[in-house]
């Protein structure tokens, strides 16, 4: 999956860690969150792989920005800026 | 060995029987492990500082740092190999940039050295990425409301360090002047640079 700048994409609302063991770099308070691409910074080898001693599939690394308002019920004009991975994200078609 | 028992041995006696393993399958040399430790302990803000302060002097630099930082790491002199890729996140007019690693403590070692307990605790961790400007104002800094906060939480292969704006006043400094005035807390963004020698006494 190739994800272009700009485009507006939902991270998965999955908890792995709740099934079993895992290694998961996808924090939790952007679960489920609407965010936007900032770019690709390229191709890694899957962490949760690596920690099992499995053959690393290979992963799109995104930089995806949420304003805070998305993201706390507080919110602010400010933004976070997250490393995701293309499997946690799906694109939106918004509006 | 179970696991709890490596958990209690002695550390001196695990790095001795790791890296034997590691020499006895010629996957790492104890040379290289030498060579690494210094290299680590090599690494202290000062390399971050002495980039920054040849970026505000050099506009080429600047372009090569911002587009790849472990490029322009290794044009410093500084050795990337091995290490994870380094970005680098530039202050402007209009947004602050403000570093921190929530699942743990990613930290850009390579020009930083190694992090401050404060970057490692949980309060920093938690807080900054809900209340970056209440972070802030514990360091005493204040970020006008007009310019945004990103706060960029490092999870993954990325390790990122802050190019602050020159400090207004600074006109005409060295590079070498300049890089006495940026400390880490300005290249993780908790801070921004004082456009004073760090020798002189605050007024």
């Amino acid at each position: 999956m190739t994800l272009a700048d700009g485009i507006p994409v939902r991270v998965k609302d999955e908890w792995p860690e709740a099934v079993g063991p895992v290694h998961c770099r996808t924090p939790h308070y952007i679960r489920g969150k609407h965010g936007m691409v900032v770019r690709h910074l390229g191709d890694f080898p899957d962490p949760g792989d690596i920690a099992f001693e499995r053959e690393p599939v290979m992963r799109s690394l995104y930089h995806v920005a949420f304003p805070f308002r998305e993201l706390w019920p507080e919110g602010s004009d400010d933004e976070l800026v997250v490393e995701v991975y293309d499997h946690w994200l799906e694109p939106e078609h918004r509006a | 060995m179970t696991l709890a028992k490596v958990l209690e041995a002695d550390s001196a006696k695990l790095f001795a029987a790791v890296s034997g393993i590691l020499a006895e399958r010629g996957l790492v040399s104890p040379q290289e492990i030498v060579e690494r430790m210094a290299s680590t302990d090599r690494a202290s803000p000062a390399l971050g500082a002495a980039m920054v302060a040849r970026a505000w002097t050099d506009p080429g630099y600047a372009a090569r740092l911002l587009k790849d930082g472990t490029a322009a790491a290794e044009e410093a002199g500084i050795m990337m190999l091995g290490m994870p890729p380094l970005g680098v996140l530039e202050n402007t007019p209009d947004t602050h940039n403000v570093v921190v690693c929530t699942l743990c403590s990613c930290y850009p070692r390579a020009v930083l050295g190694y992090p401050p307990f404060w970057f490692k605790s949980t309060a920093y961790r938690a807080r900054t990425a809900r209340d970056p400007r209440g972070v802030l104002a514990d360091w005493g800094t204040t970020i006008p409301a007009d310019v945004r906060i990103r706060v960029v939480d490092s999870t993954a292969d990325y390790r990122w360090m802050v190019l602050p704006m020159r400090p207004a006043g600074t006109e005409g400094w060295s590079a070498e002047r300049l890089a006495g005035i940026v400390r880490a807390s300005d290249m993780i963004g908790v801070t921004v640079p004082p456009a004073q020698d760090a020798s002189a006494s605050p007024s």
